[in-house]
């Protein structure tokens, strides 16, 4: 199994995502690592004019580069986002809405986990129409992951999984950073930008909940799947996606490469990434079947 | 008209949570009924709503005998493994004589084009296609003939889709109005532990807990997070997820972080709707009792008899539907809203 570096989904300054995506190229024992845009189609002209020196310097340092697509396109800025990401040749993309299938029709494209692939018979269509490689939703239990990794194995095709970092729960029209300023979404003057690893949401009885990422809303505490490394191999997932949050996501990529080869145990493991997002909760629940915020322990497991 | 004519502009396509609901709508003056079977292959699998497969049978055939037509949700997400269960579905609503599916996911739409050649498909709002090449995408691959758009375009916006897609539209124009992308929103799962996209739940009723303070306000909980807190004069609403009070650091004292809790109601908007090109309009409210289905549907059919017959409907009347409560026009009346 190999380690990915998903989009970055917050409001990073060109600047920070510079310096961000050096370190990883040259530091971070991922595979492949996906850029653009995912979230709001307001903020991809900051980092646009970096984006081919970016792809440079990524593949000069082995990575594999793909480039990842909206999640909602509506707006005209969006729908040309997604046609003219679809015409690309090079570096590989992933579509994460079905405005970007149809426009790549059946030329070679990763499936993003947007999408909603999760039923092998969905992936199956998919495939047939020139899906290389499929991102599974991060709400999929380990029941049906098993099923889709063996179909993928079958078809001949990549399964990802998410294993690190905030879950990806919504998004809407609406802008809930804008929202929260008491602005509108046309004048939000890029207000996210303050909140780099997402705005804290919590109930009225200050328990931390949910993180606001513009249109996008996420989970407070972190998805990490250490513990179950081992096991999604032994399914037949071929890739576990690291997503980039506001922490030395190198010494990250480094902890799941450790325990991947099994180097280290995996209390070792937990304890060092407990030490590197200082503060953060973890959460495994989705994976086990219970509430996404849960975190089973092994022991409990049986 | 055929039961299974589709082609008159102004379809009112009404909710039916059991088959009582059915007849009412139905006797009221729906021209299309939607329902679900009691399992996760639809979007409102709540405990006591729906309908068993005879169910179906006998609704269908009270519904055909007055011109009316059945169209049958299955527009949830099967988890791999589990297709089998929406496979069945598609067949006994095909045996039945169903004359739509409402579909999502693009297994559930390749299999039933595939086995069942004829089937009409409708594409659910849960499939999120909010762009001509979205909408285009399922028409092209699975033959879809209508769109449910989802609630987040504007008119001028739904116009010119219009200009673009090969396929029938349908807009949601009363009830409940969610406010995450359907179909891309995974919040109660992550606080219950079962799925909107693959269970078909929402927010569900056994988790949900009402507390009463000393000081006499009250918390409505979900699965034990506080979703609001309201004041001893306040009405303590249905904890939904998406309709919550929350703190941020800039808002200290707790504010609806998504939205207010409003009630979706097009009614003033019904003749521009009709006007940019819009075929059937969606009530929503499988969940609600016969007295509203019955009282809503009447009112609609009312407003767009009048607006098809070029009389001015008595909008009014629409308007008074939602009386009391806080409405919305949504984002069908400036991006703003966005």
């Amino acid at each position: 199994m190999e380690l990915t570096l998903g989009p970055i989904a917050y409001h990073w300054s060109a600047e920070k995502k510079r310096d961000f995506y050096a370190r990883i190229a040259d530091e971070a024992p991922v595979s492949t690592v996906y850029l653009g845009e995912v979230i709001c189609s307001k903020r991809a002209p900051f980092f646009d004019k970096e984006l081919p020196e970016t792809i440079e310097r990524l593949e000069r340092a082995g990575k594999r580069v793909v480039l990842s697509s909206l999640a909602e396109v509506m707006l005209p800025r969006e729908r040309k986002a997604t046609a003219d990401l679809a015409q690309m040749e090079h570096p590989e993309i992933e579509i994460n809405n079905a405005a970007g299938l149809l426009a790549r029709n059946t030329r070679p494209h990763r499936i993003g986990p947007f999408l909603n692939a999760y039923s092998e018979a969905t992936i199956a269509w998919m495939v047939e129409q020139g899906a290389t490689h499929v991102c599974l939703p991060t709400e999929m239990p380990a029941e049906a992951i098993a099923v889709a990794a063996a179909a993928g194995s079958e078809l001949g095709v990549g399964i990802e999984v998410q294993v690190f970092g905030r879950a990806p729960l919504a998004v809407s029209a609406r802008c809930y950073h804008a929202r929260a300023h008491s602005r509108t979404k046309d004048n939000c003057q890029f207000i996210c930008e303050e909140d780099p690893d997402g705005m804290p949401l919590s109930t009225r009885d200050d328990q931390a909940i949910l993180r606001v990422n513009g249109i996008q809303t996420q989970s407070e505490s972190y998805i990490e799947l250490l513990d179950e490394l081992p096991g999604l191999a032994e399914m037949g997932v071929t890739h576990a996606r690291l997503l980039p949050q506001d922490v030395d996501m190198v010494a990250v990529a480094e902890i799941f490469a450790d325990r991947l080869a099994a180097r280290i145990e995996a209390a070792e493991a937990r304890a060092r990434l407990a030490e590197i997002c200082e503060g953060r909760d973890f959460s495994n629940g989705f994976f086990h079947g219970a509430a996404g915020y849960r975190r089973i322990e092994a022991a409990a497991r049986g | 008209m055929s039961p299974t004519d589709f082609s008159t502009a102004g379809e009112l396509v009404c909710p039916a949570g059991t088959p009582a609901a059915l007849r009412t709508a139905v006797d009221a003056g729906a021209d299309s009924v939607y329902c679900g079977f009691r399992n996760a292959t639809n979007a409102r699998n709540f405990p006591g709503l729906n309908f068993t497969p005879e169910e179906l049978e006998a609704s269908v055939a009270y519904a055909h005998a007055r011109g009316a037509r059945v169209l049958l949700a299955l527009n949830t997400y099967p988890p791999a493994g589990k297709v089998d269960l929406w496979r069945e579905a598609a067949a006994i609503g095909a045996r039945v004589g169903v004359d739509a599916f409402i579909v999502a996911d693009m297994g559930v739409a390749r299999h039933i084009a595939q086995t069942h050649p004829g089937s009409r498909l409708h594409l659910s709002v849960q499939a999120a296609a909010s762009s001509p090449e979205a909408i285009r995408y399922y028409c092209e691959n699975f033959g879809v003939k209508r769109v449910v758009l989802p609630r987040i375009l504007t008119i001028p916006e739904i116009r010119a889709i219009k200009s673009e897609i090969p396929c029938e539209i349908e807009t949601f124009i009363f009830g409940n109005h969610g406010l995450m992308v359907e179909g891309r929103c995974s919040l109660t799962n992550w606080m219950s532990g079962l799925s909107t996209n693959m269970d078909g739940v929402c927010s569900p009723a056994a988790d949900v807990t009402y507390e009463r303070e000393a000081d006499g306000s009250m918390r409505s909980c979900l699965s034990g997070f506080t979703i609001d807190h309201f004041a001893p004069d306040e009405n303590a609403g249905y904890p939904t997820i998406c309709k919550g009070r929350y703190v941020a650091p800039h808002r200290p004292e707790g504010y609806y972080a998504f939205e207010e809790p409003v009630s979706l109601n097009l009614g003033r908007l019904l003749p521009e709707l009709m006007e940019a090109g819009v075929h059937a309009f969606k009530i929503e409210g499988r969940q609600r009792s016969k007295s509203y289905v019955r009282s809503v549907v009447r009112s609609f059919r009312q407003a767009v008899d009048a607006i098809r017959a070029g009389a001015e409907p008595d909008l009014a009347n629409l308007v008074a539907l939602t009386e009391g409560q806080k409405e919305t026009q949504g984002a069908f009346r400036s991006k703003k809203w966005r």
